[in-house]
């Protein structure tokens, strides 16, 4: 069977020029991504067909220059992340049935990423975010000596989920957070956090979260689930920081914006019943934080303007206490 | 290129998957300033893809001894006993020290690790992580190579190897994001590159298993040894070829042929489908052959295991079937056929990880100890990277302290400007010549067809001479990519060299065992033959000659060689 594969090139200046249409600037906030040519392809393969197998179909028989990272054909080593129709898979199991909308798919380097050559993106963001995060056991002592640390199974099964992840990196190349913010730790090393803070075997749970908590970590994630739904393995990486959140509060590191910021919202739930977008911002900031204040004058400035400044005086919605007694029953934090 | 970029290391290590970062790690230990050159990251070499498990006899009622003599009826008595018993004496270690790393192997109900149990073994003795094993060990020593702090020149493609006068004294690299070649001038260089898969086709190995570490010491004048010793493991997958781990066995699943008979009780009434991998691969050979197949497989059964068996244990395989066949392996049975999948033999190296050439080691895949002789059962090739790894990483270490006269700047200059000039005159050529990509599917197909389950002398004299004239041919391939930087088309053409060294070493070996031993079975002589053939073959290329074969005694210490049944 006949597929159309539009495949998005790029090579740097000083090789030769990949063929195809020129593509058009990326929408925000990529816009200062390099821009593409566009050179589609028809291959003959069969219904079941991969993506991926297109692509290597094309690199072996239709245009040698084409360059794809690819190793193991079958989601495993992680190397093929890219985007199919504007968003971050594998295409080793993309189906090209699946994925062929108005009769083509369009195959491209993410433009979150800095772009190396046609498919193939600098994925040095990617590790440098694993490697801060400091994934590596820090023993709890003592080491038991020619034997295995002793925990419980459940305990270990609680980390597999991460474990699964192959760091194709389709979160990062997807996350609405890091779009904005370059130095926001990103959904795969955010998961890892997570997962050597919950090792049982691990000796620097408190120093981890405490690191975690600061700006550009766990707080920073918008929780838009674009990472849970790219993922390939399952990793589910927003739910990985949901439980670094819990473990970090739980354990007191909570003099941070987010979770000031956490606080304020649930407070003002409790108490009237609805959100008060006027207390929400100075008391995420931290109501003494001058500075960081004075830096949102602009802002509220704007709103007056536009008509859009919450009411000054907040009212309660009827019946608050029934929304009070549930807060009670969800536990201590905010009786 | 501009300038000759010439970097020093005490240590230099190829490839980054188990066995390379293991040695890395262990080098820089004992004091040696050491670094890893990949072709691809870490994390994507191939060891990730080792689902099963890792072997040790660790548990009560086992012993390194079961374990040792399991992996030489394994062998076929082909196995060398002395490095084997180093393997499974200190396996228990490797493993503890693993789960010191993070490893979240799968515990007991008493907190302590658990076993599966796995082909050709007399106990269970298989520590695991789900069927994610090899991807967990691989990131658990990539982490501790980050906190470790070690030198990584990631998608760096390295050509050649530098031997003066008759030692390795590092190797030339291209440096596939710049487009640049460089030197990297060690005392030591361990070749930790991984086996060749794609020599095969299809095969259960990734597209980047070339065979690139073991042509490179060939090239060098290290000799090959057990080439002809090639696994077919039992369940790969129809059509893609990919593999469907032997724990599925393990935890019970069956094979059954046309009819819904469990065929190997008949070929292997005692361990059944557990019989070791060359049994079952010809036992399935021969049921599709009898016409009791379907489409050309054998159907692998897990639906009485369960759901939860196979969701908690098995996940990615459950995956895999439903992704690339749109199976449901808890409803219907998967098509599986033998595939190629391991080479027993490799580069020869002693049980220190060292090969004869001064100066060159080699571990993992791509060496040969031997510790799996003509037959390596499932989850001891982890453990193999492990051990020999960690072996060549300390051997390396303390004998670079003894070298002391290295070669000069003006001969490293020298030879990167030769090594420029091949590589240059690769990509010049007319763009008319011949396909890579055609060129390597042919030997693939070749290969499989004439050098897989069963031989015979026609078969491989045919398969030696269009192997000889695919030599013939790549002399022509073109590189039709003019790029320099992430110029695929240059470094497959150069696997592809790789490749057609290690398949014409893999042959002449194939001719040369006129027996049938572990994988290697000849149905013109159908039977093992100790008297004449309890040894090594060893292949050692000649410049402007033949390659030369030479033979290496089996050590024996204290199994001797009886008939293997199962």
């Amino acid at each position: 069977m006949q597929w159309t594969v539009v495949v998005g090139r790029y090579s740097p200046p000083g090789d030769p020029q990949p063929k195809g249409e020129m593509g058009p600037a990326f929408r925000e906030p990529y816009q200062n991504a390099p821009r593409k040519t566009y050179q589609t392809f028809k291959v003959d393969l069969p219904d079941h067909a991969m993506v991926l197998d297109a692509l290597i179909h094309i690199r072996e028989y239709e245009d040698e220059s084409l360059a794809v990272r690819c190793a193991c054909r079958s989601a495993i080593c992680g190397s093929c992340a890219m985007w199919v129709n504007g968003h971050a898979r594998l295409v080793c199991t993309s189906k090209l049935r699946e994925h062929t909308k108005d009769g083509k798919v369009v195959v491209e380097a993410p433009p979150s990423m800095p772009i190396v050559k046609d498919l193939v993106c600098d994925m040095t963001p990617f590790w440098r975010k694993n490697m801060s995060v400091k994934p590596w056991l820090q023993n709890k002592q003592p080491v038991p000596q020619g034997e295995e640390y002793r925990v419980p199974n459940a305990a270990m099964e609680n980390l597999i989920q991460e474990v699964s992840c192959i760091s194709c990196g389709a979160c990062l190349m997807d996350c609405e957070s890091f779009a904005v913010n370059q130095n926001f730790l990103g959904p795969a090393a955010l998961a890892k956090a997570y997962r050597y803070t919950a090792d049982p075997r691990d000796a620097d749970t408190d120093v981890r979260l405490r690191e975690y908590s600061e700006s550009n970590g766990v707080w920073d994630c918008t929780h838009c689930y674009e990472c849970v739904q790219v993922c390939p393995k399952g990793v589910a990486p927003l739910d990985q920081i949901l439980k670094l959140r819990k473990l970090a509060v739980d354990a007191g590191f909570t003099d941070n914006a987010g979770t000031r910021h956490a606080d304020a919202f649930a407070e003002s739930v409790r108490d009237s019943g609805r959100l008060n977008e006027l207390t929400l911002s100075p008391k995420s900031l931290g109501l003494f934080n001058i500075p960081a204040q004075l830096q949102t004058l602009p802002a509220a400035f704007n709103l007056l303007r536009a008509g859009k400044l919450p009411p000054l005086i907040h009212p309660k919605i009827p019946n608050v206490e029934r929304i009070k007694n549930i807060f009670k029953k969800i536990g201590e934090r905010f009786k | 290129m501009e300038s000759a970029v010439i970097i020093d290391h005490d240590v230099v290590v190829i490839g980054a998957g188990l066995a390379g970062m293991r040695a890395a790690l262990e080098a820089a230990r004992n004091g040696a300033q050491v670094a890893v050159v990949s072709k691809v990251h870490p994390v994507r070499s191939h060891s990730g893809a080792a689902q099963g498990g890792i072997n040790a006899a660790i548990a009560a009622g086992d012993s390194w001894e079961t374990h040792a003599f399991d992996t030489i009826k394994g062998s076929d008595y082909l196995a060398d006993q002395d490095a084997v018993e180093i393997m499974c004496r200190e396996a228990p270690g490797d493993i503890i020290e693993l789960e010191h790393m993070g490893v979240i192997f799968y515990r007991n109900e008493d907190g302590k690790l658990g076993t599966r149990a796995f082909g050709g073994a007399s106990k269970a003795r298989t520590y695991f992580v789900g069927d994610i094993t090899g991807q967990a060990l691989l990131y658990a020593l990539y982490d501790q190579l980050l906190k470790a702090g070690c030198k990584v020149y990631e998608e760096w493609f390295v050509t050649s190897l530098w031997m003066v006068d008759g030692a390795c004294r590092g190797a030339v690299a291209l440096d596939m994001i710049k487009g640049d070649l460089a030197l990297l001038r060690a005392k030591a260089v361990i070749v930790a590159s991984g086996g060749m898969g794609r020599v095969y086709e299809p095969s259960t190995n990734a597209l980047i298993c070339t065979g690139d570490g073991i042509a490179l010491a060939y090239r060098a004048g290290a000799p090959v040894m057990d080439m002809e010793m090639v696994q077919y493991h039992p369940t790969t997958l129809k059509g893609s070829g990919f593999l469907m781990t032997e724990a599925a066995r393990g935890e019970g699943a069956y094979l059954l042929n046309n009819k819904g008979e469990r065929f190997m009780l008949t070929y292997a009434p005692t361990m059944k489908e557990l019989a070791s991998r060359d049994v079952v691969s010809r036992a399935e050979t021969q049921e599709i052959a009898a016409g009791r197949g379907v489409d050309l497989c054998v159907l692998l059964d897990l639906r009485h295991l369960g759901a939860d068996v196979v969701l908690k244990k098995l996940p990615q395989i459950h995956e895999m079937a439903l992704d690339f066949l749109n199976i449901d392996m808890l409803k219907d049975p998967v098509p599986v056929r033998p595939g190629m999948h391991y080479i027993m033999g490799g580069v020869k190296t002693d049980a220190g990880a060292r090969t004869p050439v001064p100066g060159l080691y080699a571990a993992g895949e791509c060496a040969c100890v031997s510790v799996h002789g003509g037959n390596r059962l499932g989850a001891n090739s982890l453990l193999d990277t492990l051990v020999f790894g960690r072996h060549g990483g300390r051997n390396a270490a303390a004998d670079v302290k003894k070298v002391t006269a290295m070669p000069s700047d003006s001969a490293g200059e020298q030879l990167l400007a030769a090594e420029q000039r091949r590589v240059q005159s690769l990509c010049d050529r007319p763009v008319t010549g011949e396909s890579h990509a055609k060129l390597r599917l042919q030997l693939g197909t070749l290969m499989d067809e004439k050098v897989g389950v069963y031989r015979d002398e026609a078969g491989l004299r045919d398969a030696l001479a269009q192997i000889n004239d695919l030599q013939k041919r790549f002399e022509t391939v073109a590189v039709r990519d003019r790029s320099r930087v992430f110029n695929q088309a240059l470094t497959f053409a150069l696997e592809l060299g790789f490749m057609l060294d290690c398949a014409e070493a893999t042959v002449i070996s194939a001719i040369d065992r006129t027996e049938s031993r572990g994988a290697h079975y000849r149905t013109d002589y159908p039977q093992r033959n100790d008297a004449q053939w309890l040894k090594h073959i060893e292949v050692t290329r000649r410049d402007g000659a033949a390659s030369a074969i030479s033979y290496l005694p089996v050590t024996i210490t204290k199994w001797q060689p009886q008939e293997r049944k199962y």
